[in-house]
């Protein structure tokens, strides 16, 4: 946050001191509901009949780790996970890509069916899908994630690209058709490569949200890592250990998750002088420098994505 | 055709649900959302510090598991909540961060000059942000806050596999008693979702383009 240091004044002995014993109480305050969380959760507790059963803590809810089986299950697991994720982004950056050069196509017979198919697919929850290829074609459950995963997330890919190529300076598809390129040749050619690379970051922001929708199979019976851990291991080793089993299933998704928009970040850091050139040349470079200068607006849209 | 007229009542009953969910979820993603938003923004660097990690972390957990945490693992460390009250504090927790960031990308938005002027002035933080540089990124943050708030309406759908009686569920119920009509029933489920989403695209996309002309 380069750009909030002017929205006060460069701080005093006075106005330091202050900043410093509230960044204090703050960090006192926030250390101390972390304790206090720790500390419920690792107090025993009575059960309505009587039973003291052990804090979540304690040994006997995490000795099952000690077990390789345990931990290859999870590995497997984690590996459907990653099997949905991956056939997901291929096949939605597939029909992204497809999608989108049919709606900024210049025939409205191809145009118009392509924007109804976009906002009818786009505006539906990914459960909903899910559930209706499960149930409709009987693919099983892992075609039934796939499948859904790729329709939802393709539409969205597709409408990034499309802003994406609407928001490239009008002389590049000029260029391209006085070239002697036809309007196809263009758009692949010309258009679409520089939309792709501006879009980049929102595309890969948009594959994190494949990731975390992918755990929606445990909805409808894949057994993908948080299915596998809490219903299957829990079922087989005990209740007690439902806690410990879906801490280790949530750090293992944060890890993932945290890598994959780090990677977005890092790429639109990357591709943002680029694209930056680019808005400049447009309308959209003037009004001055936005407030947070180190942050162009792709890398803004990217983080907004749910 | 005719399931859907003859079970409308149930469709009816699971729309109304799936709008409250959006209603109260939204409202109180919005309160957690601008209360980040400000600590991301505020003088104080702890603050600052926690509103990151904060956004970070939810950010990145699957809205299933913030789901299964409320409505499975909080009952088994003796929260008791009725399933509809897990149902809100998952939805507005989750979508607080997207909020956030949609605030934040807003006051980011705001020409660097209009704080400038506005410190020039002799205005404070509190007046700086609350006077000048809100009102000009609240124009600016309605397009994002809109579409995060669709995403919220598809996302309530989870709702319903955690026992919210909502359209996805009551869809889910209709099927199971009628096999005979799933592709009928779910496409009915679907509508009732695009009734709510389609229109808040359209109203998205406009205002984007009315405040994209007069920036």
């Amino acid at each position: 946050m380069s750009g909030s240091a002017i929205l006060f004044d460069a701080p005093g002995p006075k106005a330091r001191r202050l900043s410093r014993i509230l960044s204090v109480v703050g960090i006192v305050l926030i250390a101390a509901g972390l304790a206090w969380v720790v500390m419920t959760l690792a107090a025993p507790r009575q059960t309505s009949g009587g039973l003291e059963l052990p804090g979540m803590f304690d040994e006997s809810r995490w000795d099952i780790f000690a077990e390789p089986i345990v931990w290859r299950s999870i590995g497997e697991a984690t590996v459907r996970t990653l099997q949905a994720f991956a056939f997901g982004a291929v096949g939605a950056l597939i029909l992204g890509v497809v999608l989108s050069i049919l709606r900024t196509a210049a025939n409205t017979w191809v145009r118009i069916p392509a924007t109804v198919l976009i906002e009818f697919f786009r505006g539906m929850p990914v459960l909903l899908m899910m559930l209706f290829i499960l149930l409709v074609f009987s693919t099983g459950a892992l075609w039934a994630v796939v499948a859904a995963l790729v329709v939802y997330n393709g539409t969205l890919i597709a409408e990034a690209l499309r802003a994406g190529i609407e928001s490239l300076p009008k002389g590049q598809r000029e260029a391209g058709l006085s070239l002697g390129l036809t309007p196809l040749r263009t758009r692949l050619l010309i258009e679409f490569p520089q939309a792709f690379r501006q879009m980049l970051p929102i595309i890969v922001a948009q594959l994190v949200v494949l990731l975390k929708d992918s755990s929606l199979g445990y909805i409808v019976g894949y057994p993908e890592l948080l299915r596998t851990t809490t219903n299957y291991l829990a079922n087989f080793y005990g209740n007690r250990y439902m806690f410990s089993l879906f801490f280790v299933a949530l750090a293992i998704y944060l890890t993932i998750n945290l890598l994959l928009s780090w990677f977005a970040r890092w790429l639109s850091r990357r591709t943002g002088s680029g694209s930056r050139r680019l808005g400049a040349a447009g309308p959209a470079g003037a009004g001055g420098a936005p407030l947070g200068a180190g942050e162009d607006t792709a890398s803004a849209a990217a983080s907004s994505n749910l | 055709m005719q399931v859907i007229f003859d079970n409308l009542p149930t469709f009816w009953g699971g729309f109304l649900m799936t709008l409250q969910l959006t209603v109260v979820g939204g409202f109180f993603a919005t309160v957690i959302g601008s209360i980040i938003a400000v600590f991301r923004i505020s003088p104080v660097a702890s603050l600052r510090g926690f509103a990151t990690v904060y956004t970070e972390i939810v950010r990145c957990t699957p809205l299933t598991l913030v789901f299964f945490f409320c409505a499975v693992v909080l009952p088994i460390l003796g929260v008791d909540f009725p399933y509809l009250t897990f149902a809100f504090i998952a939805l507005s927790v989750y979508t607080s961060p997207f909020v956030a960031e949609a605030l934040r990308s807003g006051i980011n938005g705001v020409a660097i000059g209009q704080a400038e002027a506005a410190r020039s002035l002799g205005l404070g933080f509190g007046q700086t942000v609350g006077l000048v540089v809100f009102p000009q990124a609240i124009r600016m943050t309605i397009p994002p806050l809109i579409n995060v708030f669709i995403a919220l309406t598809k996302n309530t759908s989870i709702a319903g596999a955690f026992f919210v009686p909502e359209l996805f569920a009551a869809g889910r119920a209709l099927v199971n008693q009628n096999g005979n009509a799933v592709i009928a029933l779910l496409l009915g489920v679907a509508f009732f979702y695009l009734v709510i989403t389609v229109p808040l695209g359209q109203i998205a996309a406009h205002l984007e383009r009315k405040v994209a002309v007069t920036r």
